[in-house]
């Protein structure tokens, strides 16, 4: 039976539609595939169980040298690799492996035939330092300058395999080619709220009525020495290297950075219709979708929180929900001093006296910020926990910030009723997104 | 599906290689001029950005400091964007407006990389001394002036467009995109009012090493880009290329004027792998327009790269009705901005009524003396990705 806040189309434009639509008229957007990869594991199963289990997968960084460096551990993903190493390359590779899991449950098209179009949040993408320093080794002076070195890289395509690898859009290219998805595959990056824009767009066509399905992709695998170093540089992340696994530290008051982490997350999203059509088990409802900019500053947020109150008013609105009707948040909570605050704030400012109600998690505690792909990876265990009605832990919380009084679910999954989920993710830039996901309709 | 409404071009900003607003770009434009440098990176031919006073949209020091030039030059090309739209300041509707940039990748300390890559090359730079290099010698800052997102992020914190804010990447392919996303979101109700373009330096060694890698850099001389055959490639250009979009009923609510309606954007990924792809992607992309008659006008970013640029020629030998133009020719390549800056050309030449001359001395582009009222704008990748729209004067 479907939900009183799910119409059918005829109530709408008065035609006789059997399609399912939401109280806006919409199709509805089912979720009917799930792949994930973090550093916790491959795989829904295993990452499920050791979230819930409140295990952490940040560790010290053993890809490259760690000297000179303030921060020194991350949750990079060591049980995948790639040859020759690049971010880029591990990227493609872990969004691949999520892919293919995300397809394999959809049971939608056939292999190499994605029936829809491809929407990739994925970092930005430039020639790494391996790549630049075994060109420099090629170039045939020393105290050479970028002219010498220009001619170097072209001289006898010797290196033509590099412009292929560190185009923008490499990556897209290479999983349109595998997965066969539709048209123009579009690569997006809006920061740490990328994973949850690829979805918002995936979200859009379908409600458009441009496809019946969309494959929604985010990926990063960006440990490395300066992506490391310029958030460094920034004082963005966690210095506490000792033990690793306690940096991340959501909510609490000795919280001191976020934690840089890979992994990658893939969505198959569906109208209700055509998954229903074809009797695809759905996994859950993308109910809402909301974004918000906020124009105070290039790394902060507006400290009123304004535009994050804005972005999670939009996305209820979106949904056609009451704040009443949210029954968990998946934050954003990256452990770092100003965006838990302001996370906070703006949640108790939409959400009122509801506000204590309602179980706060950040998984970024045990995985870590998996920066473009935490809005989709964060996404698929909201939509886990609306399955197994069970919410992961916000590991670490061992000294709560007084000022940040969130029911947060601290050390131990708890089992909870849950019907709605926002998940939300706030980044540099000033890019707000939010999500709703909800059980499945029927 | 209902009826997708229509999107008229409300606004546009234009700073290249040629000077900046529309008035300087059609003087040019009928001058026949062309702002090409073979000197400052010799053998590679670039196109400067032209010398421009940065306060008249970014009126705050330090925010201009905040940016490289790429963010520069786009941010002052959205506020000229806004300002031809007439929003510019409008609190209401900029908090609403929605963004979709089209971005690469931002600029990096060349200095600091070419002592690096000596260091490395000379064998001294054990791998842990990267990290303290890095470390001592990257600008903190340097890390906001090359994230992709924040050239969006700074036209939101110097001119206030706040809605939503999007950034495509993957070369020209992300702006067709970056049109077409827009155009759908408009056309369905999903969307007023937006914000569209990208920005491009072109006077930047560090970025021509990725087209170096594939020798895709035109050297030596500049020439028409029909004229490349024996010297193919693509000079690198500069400039910022905005639109503001929005849906007839918005415009005409706010007593707003149009340049041009933006009637299609169609886009594609052809199997470049096999030869003709890209001509046979253009091929099925031509109908989906609505082009009526053969005998119009077509304004291609074609970049001069091959086999793309060979493979666009066929294309276009099937349609020898068309008064064609290069906009490589003029502004050279500027990657995620050629797409809009196409769009610009088009919605500007049906405004005035007319069509700006030919530059070419192949032949292949022809002079048009009757005022367009359709002009294709035409994206092929110099590597991947494949686009059309269809900009039409406003009946």
């Amino acid at each position: 039976m479907i939900p009183s806040r799910f119409k059918s189309g005829a109530d709408i434009d008065g035609e006789t539609m059997t399609a399912p639509r939401d109280k806006f008229g919409r199709p509805i957007v089912v979720v009917t595939g799930m792949g994930i990869v973090t550093s916790l594991g491959a795989g829904k199963a295993d990452n499920w169980k050791r979230l819930t289990a409140g295990e952490s997968g940040i560790r010290t960084v053993t890809r490259f040298p760690i000297d000179s460096l303030k921060t020194t551990m991350a949750g990079a993903v060591d049980f995948v690799t790639v040859e020759p190493f690049s971010s880029t390359s591990l990227s493609q590779r872990l969004a691949e492996m999520a892919t293919e899991e995300a397809l394999e449950q959809a049971g939608i098209g056939s292999k190499g035939d994605f029936p829809g179009p491809m929407f990739l949040a994925v970092a930005p993408i430039e020639t790494e330092w391996p790549q630049r320093l075994e060109v420099a080794r090629a170039v045939p002076k020393t105290d050479f300058n970028i002219i010498d070195y220009l001619a170097t890289c072209s001289e006898g395509g010797k290196f033509t395999h590099f412009h292929r690898r560190f185009t923008f859009g490499s990556v897209a290219l290479s999983l349109a080619e595998t997965f066969g998805t539709k048209g123009s595959p579009i690569s997006l990056s809006t920061a740490c709220a990328s994973g949850a824009t690829a979805i918002q767009l995936g979200v859009e066509a379908i409600r458009r009525g441009e496809t019946d399905a969309t494959l929604c992709i985010a990926t990063d695998g960006s440990v490395n020495p300066e992506a490391m170093i310029r958030f460094s540089l920034l004082s963005a992340l966690s210095t506490q290297n000792d033990p690793p696994q306690a940096a991340s530290k959501p909510f609490s008051k000795n919280r001191d950075g976020f934690v840089m982490a890979e992994g990658a997350g893939a969505l198959v999203l569906e109208s209700y219709e055509a998954a229903m059509a074809r009797g695809a088990r759905i996994l859950g409802v993308v109910a809402g979708c909301g974004e918000l900019t906020d124009s105070f500053h290039r790394t902060r947020s507006a400290p009123d929180g304004k535009p994050a109150i804005g972005c999670v008013r939009k996305t209820l609105a979106d949904a056609g929900m009451e704040p009443n009707q949210i029954d968990h948040i998946n934050a954003h909570g990256t452990s770092t001093p100003e965006n838990d605050k302001m996370e906070y704030l703006a949640t108790s400012a939409v959400f009122g006296e509801h506000t204590a109600k309602i179980p706060v998690s950040s998984n970024k505690s045990m995985v870590g910020h998996t920066i473009s792909a935490a809005g989709a990876v964060e996404a698929i265990f909201s939509l886990l926990t609306l399955e197994h009605q069970r919410i992961p832990p916000t590991i670490n919380y061992e000294v709560p910030d007084p000022a940040i009084p969130f029911d947060v679910v601290g050390n131990k999954a708890r089992d909870a009723k849950v019907t709605a989920v926002m998940s939300n993710s706030f980044g540099f830039g000033g890019q707000n997104a939010s999500l709703i996901l909800t059980r499945e309709p029927a | 599906m209902a009826e997708p409404k229509e999107v008229w071009i409300t606004g546009i900003g234009l700073l290249s290689s040629l000077g900046e607003g529309l008035d300087a770009h059609w003087e040019a434009l009928g001058a026949k001029r062309v702002n090409a440098d073979e000197t400052r990176l010799a053998p590679y031919v670039i196109h400067p950005i032209a010398p421009v006073s940065f306060d008249a949209q970014i009126p705050k020091k330090g925010d201009q400091r905040q940016m490289e030039m790429w963010q520069r030059i786009g941010t002052y090309a959205a506020g000229l964007a806004l300002d031809s739209a007439g929003v510019k300041g409008n609190q209401e509707i900029l908090a609403r407006m929605d963004m979709i940039i089209a971005a690469g990748g931002g600029e990096r300390d060349l200095n600091v990389d070419v002592a690096i890559m000596n260091a490395d090359a000379q064998g001294k730079l054990p791998p842990a001394l990267l990290n303290e290099k890095l470390m001592n010698e990257l600008r903190p800052t340097l890390f906001l002036a090359q994230l992709s997102n924040l050239l969006a992020g700074n036209i939101a914190i110097v001119h206030g467009v706040c809605g939503t804010s999007r950034t495509f990447m993957g070369e020209e392919a992300s702006s067709i995109d970056a049109a077409r996303i827009a155009v759908a979101r408009i056309g369905a109700g999903q969307s007023d009012i937006a914000l569209v373009g990208a920005a491009h330096n072109g006077d930047r060694g560090d970025l021509l090493m990725l087209y170096a890698f594939g020798n895709f850099a035109l050297k030596d001389q500049h020439s028409a880009i029909w004229a490349r055959r024996n010297n193919p490639g693509f000079a690198i250009g500069s400039a910022g290329a905005f639109l503001v979009m929005e849906s007839r009923e918005h415009a005409e609510a706010r007593g707003a004027k149009p340049y041009a309606k933006l009637s299609k954007v169609v886009a594609d990924l052809a199997q470049r792998k096999q030869p003709g792809a890209v001509t046979r992607s253009l091929q099925a992309m031509w109908p989906k327009l609505g082009v009526s008659g053969d005998n119009g006008v077509l304004i291609t970013g074609a970049s001069g790269a091959e086999p793309a640029t060979a493979e666009e020629r066929a294309f276009l030998s099937e349609h020898p009705g068309l008064a064609v133009r290069a906009t490589g020719t003029t502004f050279g390549h500027t990657m995620e901005a050629q797409f809009p800056l196409g769009l610009a050309l088009a919605a500007l030449s049906i405004s005035r009524g007319a069509l700006y001359p030919a530059n070419d001395p192949t032949g292949l582009e022809v002079e048009k003396a009757e005022p367009p009222t359709q002009i294709v704008v035409l994206g092929v990748g110099h590597w991947q990705g494949e686009g059309m729209a269809l900009v039409e004067a406003v009946s």
